[in-house]
């Protein structure tokens, strides 16, 4: 086997991550802020009255100026696919790209005609259409994160799809199978809900500085019941989809279930750790201690089997294997997998021998050397995944060379800390919009200025939340491109490394300058305030 | 309905969408050929922002047709995307640079507090309007001439040359670069002209109009004279042909004049868009007119639609690689499986409503030219 640039490949995926990290830091604000929008400017058409527009019209003008920079970087991250990826962009490209075409077909063309008549149209077409195409520009945009989140989903969990030996890749056997898959229906409600709580908390979290600075009281009042009643009803989804999430993470990705408990040896009645703080390892095992921790008994095996007496794997169960549950080690599945490889590229090259020897009319020869091709891919057959359906082929690649076994943990810490900041920051969102309502109801936001200030403050926090997930989810599922099929090192292109390097700064330079303008844009917009606001 | 079509029907239909993807594509980039006369036709802070607004509410169109572009590609030739964009790694980074920068341009260039200064911004929409434009016209180009690259037995890509593509734009001492950076340069005086022909259409101001014709000339006619220099050589030129029978890739003298000859359709597309290329700067240079983008616009999508079938019908290697002529990708030996083929030309049917729906925003913002007075007010939503 051959040997990988391990230097390449961290900054490809460096250079992924920038992307992502930077695309996502735009998107949640577009997803759930379209809705606020619309539902603003619904308020506004049905009632008539003007300050409805005016309050319609300044949360837009934010909208534009985040939404331009996360249409900027999202097209990196389609590009990168090719550009990074190449060898995962045919290996799977079958069934990967098709949800990017759909993407592009049916909902970037949604977003972009109609943000144009959103923005230049209010003069120039009736209220009724302006009025639909803000209520299209929300449809695009999450039908857009529908499209890529199914695309993600599909990679965590690579179902409707079957291997064609003859040209080595991946195949596409079902359209719904893809598009309706448990991770992906778990992934983007959970991902879409995310955005809406963040776009809520941006707008709670500036009508709060409003009311502390006394300035546009009507209007921040006005704005804040909108935002907290989408984001109290987003927070339940939110709740409902990161459960489900959890559940099937339990199912198809036991590693990144484990890593992110922080659980080492498997258990029944599993404890969850709902605070925790790690030591660092002590050699030679793998295991990590926890300094400190508070648990809530059974509930680990009840979030992921929702049966208190299931057994959890641990990450040691997963690696040696643990016969009693009925676990089969990775390290069986490396030895398969490696078969698999193997097995493939000998058929491929008598494969191609045969071919070349029938064409020159040596039939004896080009039997002799079918005969080979037909046994080899016996063999793969038999070792490219197991009669459940688990693939093996991936773990393969972790067969010698230097290659470890451990290299199948993705890192640990990350994935406990990012999970349970996570869900803390949650709570969080909730119990303000909660205490929102009622301060509105009780007419006494005004004199809260402690809850003002702490909700002006959580705006930051929304963003480190929805990041977390995001860490969670990819940095979890390492080391694999495609889960147990492709590990990073085997998709990445091959390229200099100092190349990537390059453009990896190039980017970061670029992305964080535009972030910087965007930030202070947004930030003078704000200042500024509202038309003639609602004193 | 789908189901019952050969893989090899669906291969072409999908080269035939994402050809016309392209096409369009083309002819929207007037967006990015009318960004380089920010300066040169605004003199004055009105006149500019009359130009930057004209464009403002038609970049995301060219924007998401780039994106649609590439996800119709990946969708439906997987290995084009990763032969291409992997192999040719610089070219590619350049574009996306160049669109980037394209993106948050008009959002940002008035607003207050912005940091780099809207002079900034408008470098970056002439950065955008002379490298996209310039580097989508070279990369195309490839499809005829080639480029430097080998597949293994898993189809994975090596490119010949560490400058990662840029050398089909650089390297002087081959004959094709001369024609790859014909087309690059013949699109972006394309564009240009497109994006003069536009601002007739869309802008009323009497000063900008006298310009805009005075600077048409120059445009039109260095468009007219690279495009003629590279069509010439592409038909006489030896192209990559592909055996029907035994899938082998070879040299065919006058390939892509036979392909044109060959296919009378494609030939009879081929000069309509010609002549309504024509047509349409005639009428903008000698008459009065303010549709000369209809036409020219028009002519544009059909003769780029043609070339590019020319470039993959026939048994024809769209993306072939001169050094290593069996690495070459063909629309069957590139395209996605027939299953994926299918589903996707299923969605394909929603492209006609699409278009529908984009026409009919159009329509509702273009009804009223833009003039100073639209400028001035308050109320509209402007860049």
């Amino acid at each position: 086997m051959e040997n990988f640039d391990m230097s390449l490949i961290d900054w490809s995926r460096g250079q992924f991550a920038l992307t992502a990290f930077y695309h996502w830091l735009f998107v949640p604000l577009t997803l759930g802020l379209s809705f606020i929008v619309a539902f603003m400017e619904t308020i506004y058409v049905r009632t008539g009255n003007p300050e409805w527009k005016r309050i319609t019209k300044f949360w837009m003008i934010l909208f534009g100026i985040n939404f331009a920079i996360g249409v900027a970087t999202g097209l990196i991250l389609e590009f990168e696919f090719g550009t990074n990826w190449s060898n995962y962009s045919w290996f799977v490209g079958d069934i990967f790209g098709a949800p990017l075409a759909v993407e592009g077909i049916m909902a970037f063309f949604l977003e972009s005609t109609f943000v144009a008549v959103m923005f230049f149209g209010w003069n120039k077409v009736s209220k009724r259409f302006h009025l639909t195409s803000t209520w299209l520009v929300a449809l695009g945009a999450n039908l857009s994160a529908l499209w890529i989140l199914v695309a993600n989903a599909w990679m965590q969990n690579p179902v409707g799809t079957e291997f064609n030996f003859d040209i080595a890749r991946n195949e596409m056997t079902s359209f719904w199978a893809v598009l309706f898959s448990p991770t992906a229906i778990s992934k983007f409600l959970h991902t879409i809900t995310s955005g809406f709580v963040l776009a809520s908390i941006f707008v709670m979290g500036i009508s709060s500085w409003y009311l502390l600075k006394r300035r546009h009281i009507l209007f921040a009042k006005r704005s804040m019941v909108v935002a907290g009643t989408f984001g109290i009803l987003s927070s339940v989804f939110l709740v409902f989809s990161g459960d489900e999430s959890a559940r099937e993470m339990a199912r198809v990705q036991p590693m990144k279930f484990a890593a992110m408990e922080g659980l080492y040896k498997g258990t029944t009645n599993a404890p969850l750790i709902a605070i925790g703080f790690m030591e660092k390892p002590t050699p030679p095992g793998l295991e990590r201690d926890f300094a400190f921790k508070i648990e809530i008994p059974n509930m680990l095996s009840y979030m992921a089997y929702l049966d208190v007496n299931k057994f959890v794997p641990g990450i040691e169960d997963l690696l040696w294997g643990n016969e009693k549950q009925n676990i089969r080690s990775y390290e069986d599945k490396v030895k398969k997998g490696k078969k698999a490889i193997q097995a493939l590229a000998l058929y491929k090259r008598s494969a191609k021998i045969s071919d070349s020897l029938k064409f020159a009319g040596d039939t004896a020869r080009a039997d002799k050397h079918k005969n080979t091709a037909n046994e080899a891919l016996a063999i793969f057959k038999t070792n490219f995944k197991d009669p459940d359906g688990s693939y093996n082929f991936g773990y393969g690649y972790y067969a010698g060379h230097g290659r470890s076994i451990k290299e199948l943990i993705p890192d640990v810490p990350t994935a406990f800390y990012s999970f349970h900041l996570m869900v803390i920051l949650g709570v969080h969102f909730g119990i303000v919009f909660l205490l929102g309502m009622i301060f509105i109801y009780k007419r006494k936001i005004i004199k809260k200025r402690w809850y003002l200030w702490i909700t002006f403050w959580t705006i930051p926090l929304a963003y480190i939340a929805t990041m977390l997930g995001w860490l969670l989810a990819e940095m979890g599922r390492q080391p694999w491109v495609i889960q147990d099929l492709m590990p990073t090192l085997s998709a990445v292109s091959q390229l200099d490394s100092s190349s990537v390097k390059l453009t990896f700064w190039i980017f970061a330079g670029l992305f964080t300058a535009l972030l910087l303008a965007d930030f202070f844009i947004l930030r003078r917009q704000i200042l500024i305030g509202p038309k003639e606001g609602g004193k | 309905m789908f189901e019952n079509f050969s893989h090899s029907v669906l291969q072409h239909y999908w080269w035939i969408i994402v050809s016309l993807l392209a096409a369009i594509l083309v002819f929207l980039m007037f967006v990015q050929g009318g960004q380089t006369f920010v300066y040169s036709l605004g003199k004055t802070k009105t006149q500019r922002k009359m130009v930057v607004n004209a464009l403002g509410r038609k970049w995301e169109f060219t924007f998401t047709t780039l994106v649609t572009f590439g996800g119709a590609f990946f969708a439906s030739f997987p290995l084009f995307y990763a032969t291409s964009f992997g192999g040719a790694y610089w070219v590619w980074l350049l574009i996306l640079f160049a669109f980037i920068i394209q993106a948050v341009a008009y959002e940002f260039r008035s607003k207050p507090n912005n940091i780099f200064g809207s002079g900034t911004y408008e470098a970056f929409l002439f950065i955008n309007g002379l490298l996209g434009t310039v580097l989508i016209g070279t990369a195309v180009a490839t499809f005829f001439t080639g480029s430097d690259f080998r597949l293994d037995d898993m189809n994975r890509v090596t490119w010949g040359n560490s400058w990662r593509g840029l050398e089909l734009a650089f390297s002087f001492g081959r004959y094709e670069t001369y024609i790859n950076l014909s087309l690059g340069l013949a699109v972006f005086f394309l564009a240009r002209s497109l994006g003069l022909m536009y601002f007739l259409n869309s802008i009323d101001d009497e000063t900008l109009d006298k310009r805009i014709r005075k600077k048409l000339w120059y445009s039109a006619l260095l468009f007219l004279v690279l495009f003629l220099f590279f069509l010439v050589n592409i038909l006489v030129m030896k192209g990559y042909a592909v055996d029907p029978e035994t899938r082998i890739v070879f040299l065919e003298q006058y390939k892509y004049l036979n392909n044109l000859l060959n296919m009378p359709i494609v030939l009879i597309i081929f000069l309509t868009g010609v002549v309504a290329v024509l047509f349409g700067l005639i009428v903008s240079l000698t008459k009065a007119s303010t549709k000369g983008i209809w036409s020219a616009g028009f002519g544009t999508i059909l003769t780029v639609f043609a070339l590019l079938l020319v470039a993959g019908f026939n048994n024809t290697a769209f993306y072939p690689s001169y050094s290593n002529l069996q690495s070459s990708l063909t629309i069957a030996n590139a395209s996605s499986s027939k299953y994926t083929l299918t589903a996707m030309s299923y969605v394909s049917l929603v492209v006609p409503f699409v278009i529908a729906y984009i026409w009919y925003a159009w329509k509702a913002i273009n009804k009223k030219k833009i003039d100073e007075e639209e400028m001035s007010d308050e109320e509209s939503h402007a860049y």
